[in-house]
Parts: C-alpha cells; sequence; structure tokens
C-alpha cells in the first residue's frame, strides 16, 4: 500500500509504505497554526458541518483569526509563540 | 487553444533585439541573424532585455499565436535566451546581495527574517486606504500576466524533486489548481475579478502595457523554473510567494470592497488569505525544509530565491506608487486602459439583468 509521505508525521521514515497512517494528522506547525490534513470533518460545536473548501486547512492557534476557525496568518502579526511540541523521541 | 486560456498574442517589440525576435518567430523556425548586444545597463528595467526574455519564455508554457511551436527548441534561440539571460541573473545577484551563511536546520528561522523584513512600499496599503478604482484595475493587469498562469512556473519544478519537497509542492499545487476544479482554480478567480473591472480577460492581453520590472518579475520565476540548476531558487521564490500573501491580500480585498466590489469580484483575494496561510507552513517548513533536508547544498539558493522574489516585488510596486504619486499612469498604454463602474450582480437577478454600481 502506499502511504501519505509521513515526513511531517507521526509514522517514522522507515515505516514508509508499511505502517497504516491516520485517517487524519494534526501537525501543530512552530508557532504557527494547526495544520489539518486527510479524512476529517470540521463541524460547528452543535454538529453543522463547516466547508473546509481544500483539502488541507490550517486552523487558527493564536486566537486572534478573523476568519476563525481557520487561520489568515493574523499570528505573525501580533507575534505569537507557541513554544515548541514535545519531541516524540525524548526519553519518558 | 481559445484566446481565453492561451496562446497569447504577439506583443509589439521594444527594440532592436525583440524586433528581430519577434519578426523571426512569425516565420518557420530558422537560425537567427546576430543581435545587438545584450549586456546593457539596468537589465531589470530594460524593456528589449525583458520582453525578449518573456518572447522566449513564454514558448515553453502556452505559446503564441501565429508562431511555430518548433521554435521552443530552436538552437539559436536558446543561445540567444541563455546571451538574455546572463545580465538578468547577474542583475539579479546583484539587488539581492550574498545569501546570508545559515545551515539547512536554520532555514526557515532565515526565511522568516527575510519575509518579515520588509521595509518596501506597501502597495496593499495604499490601495487599501486610498487607491482609486483607476489605481486598482491598473494593479490588476499588471498582476495578470502571472495570475492568468498563476503556479505554472512552479510547477515546472516538480519533475525535479523528489522525497518530501515533491509531496508538499502538489500539496500546494493542488490547491492553486482548485483540486482539479476549474471554477475553484486560482487563475479562474483572477479572471473572474478582472472581468469584474471590465478588464480584457483574455490570456496574454494586458503584455503591450505592463513595464519591464513587471516583466522581470514573471521572468525571474520562468529562470528559476525551467532550470533545474535553479530549483533551490525556485522553491525559496514560492516560499516567498506563499509567505507574504495573506496579510496583503485581506488589504487587496479590502481595497476592492471599499471600491463597490462585490463577493464575486473579491473572491480571489478573499480565497488567498485563507489558502496562503496554509501555503505558508507547507512552504516554509515541509517544502523548503523537506529540500534542504535531501540536498542540503542548495540552502543558499533557496534563500537568494526568496530575496529575490522579495525585492522584485518590491520594485514592482515603488513602480506603481511612484507613476500614482507624479500623477502618472503605471501602465505603458493608458490609452487602453477601461473606465466606467463596477460590474455587480445583484442576489437574485438573472445575470442578464445586472445593473452596475454608481
Amino acid at each position: 500500500m502506499t502511504a501519505a509521505c509521513p515526513w511531517q508525521g507521526t509514522v517514522e521514515p522507515e515505516d514508509h509504505g508499511t505502517a497504516a497512517p491516520a485517517a487524519a494528522t494534526i501537525t501543530p506547525y512552530p508557532d504557527g497554526p494547526l495544520v489539518v490534513r486527510g479524512d476529517f470533518a470540521l463541524t460547528t460545536p452543535d454538529g453543522r458541518q463547516i466547508d473546509a473548501r481544500r483539502r488541507t486547512v490550517a486552523l487558527c492557534r493564536c486566537g486572534k483569526s478573523t476568519m476563525i476557525p481557520f487561520c489568515d496568518a493574523t499570528h505573525k502579526a501580533i507575534g505569537f509563540r507557541a513554544g515548541n511540541p514535545p519531541d516524540p523521541a525524548a526519553p519518558a | 487553444m481559445s484566446e481565453t486560456h492561451g496562446r497569447a498574442t504577439l506583443p509589439q517589440p521594444r527594440g532592436p533585439v525583440s524586433t528581430i525576435v519577434r519578426d523571426a518567430l512569425l516565420r518557420p523556425p530558422h537560425d537567427l541573424p546576430a543581435v545587438p548586444d545584450l549586456t546593457g545597463d539596468g537589465p531589470l528595467t530594460d524593456d528589449d532585455l525583458q520582453l525578449t526574455l518573456f518572447l522566449c519564455y513564454e514558448l515553453h508554457y502556452r505559446g503564441w499565436h501565429g508562431v511555430d511551436d518548433g521554435w521552443e527548441w530552436q538552437p539559436s534561440l536558446l543561445a540567444l535566451r541563455a546571451a538574455a539571460e546572463r545580465p538578468f541573473e547577474a542583475a539579479i545577484r546583484a539587488l539581492v546581495g550574498p545569501p546570508p551563511a545559515v545551515s539547512p536546520q536554520q532555514l526557515p528561522a532565515a526565511l522568516h527574517e527575510v519575509t518579515t523584513a520588509g521595509d518596501g512600499p506597501s502597495l496593499a496599503g495604499f490601495l487599501r486606504g486610498r487607491g482609486t478604482l483607476a489605481q486598482f484595475r491598473e494593479f490588476v493587469a499588471h498582476r495578470s500576466v502571472y495570475h492568468l498562469r498563476e503556479a505554472d512556473p512552479h510547477t515546472w519544478g516538480l519533475p525535479r524533486l523528489g522525497g518530501p519537497a515533491k509531496a508538499a509542492l502538489v500539496e500546494i499545487q493542488m490547491d492553486e489548481y482548485g483540486n482539479g476544479q476549474l471554477h475553484r482554480m486560482h487563475a479562474e478567480l483572477f479572471r473572474t475579478t478582472m472581468g469584474r473591472l471590465g478588464l480584457d480577460t483574455r490570456y496574454g492581453a494586458h503584455l503591450d502595457a505592463v513595464p519591464a520590472i513587471t516583466l522581470a518579475g514573471n521572468n525571474a520565476m520562468s529562470l528559476f523554473g525551467l532550470h533545474r540548476r535553479w530549483r533551490g531558487a525556485l522553491l525559496g521564490h514560492l516560499a516567498a510567494l506563499e509567505m507574504t500573501s495573506s496579510l496583503p491580500n485581506r488589504r487587496y480585498g479590502d481595497a476592492l470592497r471599499r471600491l463597490g466590489g462585490d463577493e464575486t469580484a473579491t473572491r480571489f483575494f478573499d480565497e488567498h488569505v485563507e489558502a496562503d496561510a496554509v501555503h505558508e507552513q507547507i512552504a516554509l517548513h515541509d517544502l523548503c525544509g523537506g529540500l534542504v533536508s535531501q540536498e542540503p547544498e542548495l540552502t543558499a539558493d533557496v534563500l537568494l530565491g526568496a530575496s529575490a522574489a522579495l525585492a522584485l516585488d518590491d520594485l514592482f510596486a515603488a513602480h506603481l506608487l511612484d507613476s500614482w504619486a507624479a500623477g502618472r499612469s503605471s501602465l505603458r498604454n493608458a490609452a487602453s486602459r477601461p473606465a466606467g463602474p463596477l460590474r455587480v450582480t445583484v442576489p437574485g437577478v438573472p445575470a442578464a439583468k445586472t445593473k452596475v454600481a454608481s
């Protein structure tokens, strides 16, 4: 089977082509949005679907976007800093 | 191919070399005569040089009306193109200076730095605050040279890449091309905006009107796209476009709304606010980061391409703002500019009965 390229994902490169990929991945980009790829649905709290309009979406993480839930790059204008996500390879 | 989507109509020549090339293209492929020296001063604003390059490069895109496709690989034309590219490349390198020495790991931070350090003129800020409808139309006419083939120059990169950078470029380009849906293709959204503004929407329709600096920005993309050795610069160029797009496009959309544009007219700009917020992350981390993880020796080229995109865009913006400040059109043949009101569709009213904004 073919897998989505796992370079940014949770699947290690040596598993490429053997591990089953997740249906969707959510990646926190450094000091930026959460990028969502794969098979997902965006909904309002009461369950109505939000049109994602593209296969890969960036969700606002700084809270200041004018197009919530989507990122509009305002995080750069306000100097948003997210800190580093935990390193999955680091010992617990 | 229809006139709407290409081929382009041959523009008028702008000097001795572009005259020779244009005249030759109208005949079957043959060896070109000797041409005058192309190493004059100021290649970025040299109309003859930039139009000559554009005439050569378009043969690799959709071609010219009335021109034999065999010219694309005619050896003497390729030799002339190479002679024109030498001063152009040198001018680009002189414009941006040597890229800072950074490691592949430092590339994302360095790209962030060059794309946010901008002290260039704010065309978007001017248009949002006080640009006139005539000025907005001029801006769109200039940009149409690129946006009616949006994404195409960077697509040249696909067969030259493998691995993570290729996957990232596909992810971005899929969105640029509307995931294969014509009405969502960015080039088609731009065509709709042009139609609302009463501008000629045919591919290449405004080539005669745009000055050398507008052609230079487009030629830089073709230069980077058509030479495999420039693949690092090509990806850096794309990253710079994506990383400096969301916030200005909000301002362009706001400008057009202020001038009376409806949702259909502003859709191109509104789409780019959201799309390029996604593309920025992919371009920075997955595309450029992915490339230098495989080919670390290309790190400096990525930065050069990004810096070239930004510096050429600053020169372009300065040309428009300086022209307008002096009370002039920024286009070469202002007489061809459209006048009149914006076209606005009134909800619920058939298209044939649309009325115009006052």
